[in-house]
């Protein structure tokens, strides 16, 4: 056993502590705090602590768990909240109430509760690390599928259906003569990913029913993405919205170092809102975890690591799981933090020389993979980051070694915010490398997709180059060309990239009501050229009837937009004559 | 036993004494944070606490500086605790300094119950969304930028703006409306000027306020370590009111910008390596350690409301102080010179304030039904004329369609009848929205776009009555 030799604010070095290991959990003073071995030297350790170090004192004893840091995964994760060492906040609530005083201990999964299990192999079958060897309804919509832990293998002995508690043997697996127990339960260190077959390109889209990145910046399933942006520019009201309405089995919000307010309203409005597809709960389909910005720094460190050990372990079911984490700055001004204190010399801007390969090691754990073990499957976990640059200036290094990491870019923008152009992903800065192959999936939507989001594309680089004339001359002095082009790219904006994630209807929409909603501008921009060839002036195909429709289509629901979008193109048909009859 | 503790709790072993730092021999027992006083050969008393400690030394920052501390003859107390408030029900129409103690001429607090400053953090999950409604009064916040109970909305302005005017308005107004008895205002002011204290200790006064306020006043000339302890006294009081009394607490915090200066002051007198501006890298954990413990907690009555108050450097939005703290809080009132220059008051810039929080706040039963479509049309209106004015300054108004000159005149309008009000006029949100109805009857009805017309038919004004 050691002793507290320093403290310097959450970094504390003990001595006598020959024999541990870097990365080892401690148990520090009559508190027990948690802190986690960050370095060693001589008979010296160097500890970063999980909790307030206020009040410590040198001479304090430091006790040494023999074990690194690990996430425990099993039933009982999805719809629970966790603070950044996978604490149970719900279970603190109960426990020590609504404040969260240091040195409380509670399991990660509750050690109660029991869980119908269902075996999937019979006793006497070979199995080895991450086959499936049994099932738990975990909730209403997450099948939990029981695997043993990556590098086990046997025979197994014996195996029951029952219920048991997460701890409780539910196998008995025989090798080389030793038999040892499988639980509900695995435990993983949360710094080490986790084991695979191999790897797959990303090639299918990951819907989050948010229109500006469905259709113009795709994401694909195992993809990493970052969203950054300056404050009030859209990251958590984006992030959130996708762990809403992403049509993934499973998704993980990570508040990292953000606000208690957001976590209160995610956590409420989350046991409200209904899953798309299934009409079932949003929570069962869940886990948060929640170190808001007053809580412990240290812990912001690791909390992201927890969550993407999370993620894994549901992938490695085989399922396609969405990690969201806001914001990584926060947990980048951990480490600086925590690197001030151990006087390493800085890199950029105070951050530690290893900002770009601790980012790296968070957004390199996603991927769309094949998992081990049988039968086959593939899952997948995709990432997104955001990302809070001091001043919304994006040459900070947080952002600039993420940009060197991510494929797809969600670049939000303090001029569009100030407008209430939400969501504010700029459609000139952003970009996604996923789009050239996620294309197959969309032209199995609609084949004309590559085409439309050209078109859109290219028309709004148009309308960025006219601006500086605008500026000058004024938008009347265009000619009539020209007018129409700004027309057509401002409907682009108004009634196809901006949506509302507070509007009933339009929060989600679905990549079949995007392609019809951007694809009936499209179209209107053909008919509109062509009447302005037959010399009708651009104001009046603007006042025109039907583009009013096509701006009112947002608010048509889902099961009417079909007939509505039809309706609009056949008025167009119609030519002229339905202009004018419209009415201007 | 006590005295044998003082006795062993005492040292003169100081090796270094270097800016603002005290390295002395260590002696068992030293807590890390804990505050100690340093006594001078002289006799004078400073306040200090322990920044590091280990085994053969422990380093003490020394607030007010080590000026004049000898190595010889100067002595270090530890006091084995860390800043502490004693709270109880007679805190209420009281003033404090920034260390704590009574300024009003009246008698200590005598209290059993003691509490850190420095708060415990709620449990998210503990936490209520906060959503409802608090009326300032002020139409361009009640209007457009609604304050909700357990927010935290902050004030960015600039020098010679008239913030403190308008947090004055907000804590007559507001402290009107509802329930007076579980009302409270808890003022934390922090390295400002006399006058500036005594302007908002005479507001309450005037308004019979003050029996249900609680004042934490670090002037300009008071020690600069208490800048950082004043806002987190006023926030302890703040917690104990709303969490033990069942009160809806709202706190002013003025000036922000002081306290992070003092933040500044004191990480560069450690020889802490500075981030941006100066600033240390931790200002954005620091500042959410205060703006964080606004909020509600489910199962509990009241509520800690929180407006800060900071000035720009510069005017400039992407400066540290205002940057870090739109971070952290719920949206910001941003305040704008041209709009003062123009005698505008209050000054607020619509475009660039915003409350995060506004659309729980807002809607049938909370303000009004029709409260969104009125805020989303008004914002689209102003802009539309703002956007025409920009355009006139380049190309003239010669170009100008006739409705294109009803919108610029709509938003002269919005200006001076819906964001401009007086110093003393309290509007209802009734009154606020029809303010705003008054100025859409100018607009062709078929413009109003962004209202639901079940609501056009209900609100707005007969066109005779604008013409
Ligand atoms: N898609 C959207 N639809 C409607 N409103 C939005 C949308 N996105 C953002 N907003 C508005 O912008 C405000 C700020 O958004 P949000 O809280 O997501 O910003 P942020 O980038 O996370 O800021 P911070 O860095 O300070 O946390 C929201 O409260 C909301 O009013
Ligand atoms: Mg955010």
């Amino acid at each position: 056993m050691g002793k507290i030799w320093r403290i310097s604010g959450p970094v504390i070095i003990a001595e006598d502590m020959r024999g541990s290991q870097v990365y080892e959990v401690v148990e520090i003073g009559d508190e027990r705090l948690n802190g986690e071995i960050i370095g060693l030297e001589q008979d010296k350790a160097v500890i970063q602590v999980y909790e307030d170090t206020v009040g410590l004192t040198v001479g304090e004893k430091v006790t040494r768990t023999g074990e690194i840091l690990m996430a425990e995964l099993g039933p009982g994760l999805v719809g629970n909240i966790y603070d950044g060492v996978q604490r149970s906040l719900v279970t603190m609530k109960d426990e020590v109430g609504d404040f969260l005083h240091r040195g409380v201990r509670t399991h990660a999964l509750d050690r109660e509760k029991k869980w119908r299990f269902m075996p999937g192999v019979k006793a006497g079958t070979r199995v080895e690390g991450g086959d499936i060897i049994g099932t738990v309804q975990e909730t209403g919509l997450i099948e939990h599928r029981i695997m043993v832990p990556p590098g086990m293998s046997g025979v197994i002995d014996s195996i029951e259906e029952g219920d048991y508690t997460v701890e409780e043997t539910v196998a008995m697996l025989e090798s080389n003569g030793k038999t040892r127990p499988l639980t509900l339960m695995q435990r993983w260190p949360a710094r080490k990913p986790r084991p695979y077959k191999r790897r797959f390109d990303p090639v299918d889209l990951l819907v989050t029913g948010t229109r500006i990145i469905d259709y113009l910046f795709p994401l694909a399933l195992g993809g990493k993405a970052a969203i950054p942006g300056g404050f009030g520019t859209g990251k958590t009201v984006n992030l959130q919205q996708m762990a809403r309405w992403s049509q993934t089995q499973l998704n993980i919000y990570v508040g990292c170092g953000e606000r208690g307010n957001e976590m209160a309203d995610v956590l409420h409005s989350f046991k409200e809102l209904k899953d798309p597809g299934s009409g079932r709960y949003l929570q069962e389909k869940e886990i948060f975890i929640a170190n808001t910005s007053n809580m412990p720094v240290v812990a912001r460190e690791i909390s992201i690591f927890i969550g993407i050990t999370m993620a894994e372990y549901y992938r490695d079911m085989g399922y396609d799981i969405l990690l969201v984490a806001d914001s990584t700055s926060r947990w980048a001004e951990a480490m600086r933090e925590i690197g001030a204190r151990l006087e390493e010399t800085p890199g950029e801007e105070g951050f530690p020389t290893y900002l770009g390969s601790r980012l790296s090691a968070f957004y390199e754990r996603s991927g769309k993979v094949e998992c081990l073990g049988s039968p086959d499957r593939v899952g997948s976990a995709t990432v997104i980051g955001a990302v809070s640059p001091p001043g919304a200036d994006f040459s900070e290094p947080v952002t600039q070694n993420t940009l060197r990491i991510v494929d797809a870019l969600y670049s939000l923008d303090v001029a569009l915010a100030n407008r209430r152009h939400f969501p504010t992903i700029n459609w000139l800065q952003s970009y996604s490398k996923y789009a050239d192959s996620v294309d197959t999936w969309w032209e199995k939507v609609s084949p004309d997709y590559t085409e439309v989001r050209n078109q859109a594309l290219i028309t709004l680089q148009k309308e960025a180059e006219l601006e500086e004339i605008v500026r000058l001359v004024g938008p009347e002095a265009l000619p009539e060309n020209d007018k129409l082009l700004l027309l057509i790219s401002r409907m682009i904006r108004e009634d196809f990239l901006m949506q509302s994630a507070y509007h009933p209807v339009d929060t989600y929409s679905d990549p079949k009501r995007s392609h019809l909603m951007l694809s009936i501008i499209m179209k209107f921009n053909d008919f509109a050229r062509g009447m302005a060839e037959t010399g009708m002036m651009v104001s009046e195909i603007s006042a025109s009837r039907i583009k009013q429709r096509i701006s009112r289509m947002k608010d048509v629901p889902d099961n009417e937009i079909d007939q509505y979008i039809d309706s609009i193109r056949q008025d167009m048909a119609g030519g002229a004559a339905s202009l004018e009859q419209g009415g201007v | 036993m006590d005295s044998m503790q003082l006795f062993t709790r005492q040292t003169k072993a100081i090796s270094t004494a270097r800016r603002s730092l005290l390295i002395i021999e260590s002696i068992p027992g030293i807590q890390f944070s804990e505050i100690v006083d340093v006594e001078l050969g002289t006799g004078e008393v400073r306040s200090g606490q322990v920044i590091e400690v280990g085994k053969g030394t422990t380093v003490v920052q020394v607030f007010g500086g080590v000026s004049e501390v000898d190595l010889l003859d100067s002595k270090v107390r530890y006091k084995g605790e860390t800043l502490k408030l004693p709270l109880s029900p007679d805190i209420l129409g009281r003033i404090f300094d920034g260390s704590g103690k009574p300024i009003d001429g009246g008698p200590p607090i005598i209290s059993q119950k003691y509490q850190d400053i420095n708060g415990v953090p709620a449990n998210p999950a503990s936490r209520m969304p906060p959503a409802e409604f608090i009326e300032t009064g002020i139409s361009a916040i009640d209007g457009l930028n609604v304050l909700v109970r357990g927010q935290k909305l902050p004030i960015f302005s600039g020098s010679g703006l008239p913030h403190n005017k308008i947090a004055a308005q907000i804590i007559r107004q507001a402290s009107l409306k509802g329930k007076s008895d579980d009302f409270a205002i808890v003022f934390g002011a922090i390295g400002v000027s006399y006058d500036d204290a005594a302007y908002f200790i005479n507001n309450l006064e005037e308004t019979g306020a003050l029996s249900r306020a609680v004042g934490f006043i670090n002037t300009a000339s008071s020690p600069v370590i208490e800048r950082l302890s004043t806002p987190r006294l006023a926030l302890t009081a703040a917690e104990y009111l709303a969490w033990e009394m069942d009160m809806h607490v709202l706190v002013i915090l003025t000036d922000i910008t002081n306290y992070a200066d003092a933040l500044r002051e004191l990480a560069a007198m450690r020889g802490e390596i500075p981030s941006r501006r100066g600033y240390p890298g931790y200002m954005y954990t620091d500042l959410a350690s205060l703006y964080e413990r606004a909020g509600r907690i489910s199962g509990r009555e009241g509520s800690v409301t929180i407006l800060p108050i900071l000035t720009m450097p510069d005017d400039d939005i992407t400066h540290p102080i205002p940057d870090l703290t739109g971070y952290i809080t719920e949206g910001q009132i941003v305040l704008s010179r041209p709009l003062d220059r123009k005698r505008i008051y209050p000054p607020i810039d619509v475009f660039l304030s915003l409350s995060r929080m506004m659309k729980e706040g807002i809607g049938e039963g909370k303000t009004r039904e029709d409260h969104n479509n009125v805020f989303m049309q008004s914002y689209a209106m102003y802009a539309e004329g703002n956007y025409l004015r920009e355009i006139t300054t380049v190309i003239g108004s010669e170009a100008l369609t006739d409705r294109d000159k009803v919108y610029l005149e709509a938003a002269d309008r919005f200006e001076r009848d819906f964001i401009a009000q007086a110093e003393h006029s309290r509007r209802t949100v009734e009154d606020t929205l029809s303010v705003a109805w008054d100025i859409f009857s100018m607009l062709p009805e078929e413009d109003l776009k962004l209202i639901n017309e079940k609501y056009i038919k209900k609100y707005l004004p007969e066109p005779s009555k604008s013409e």
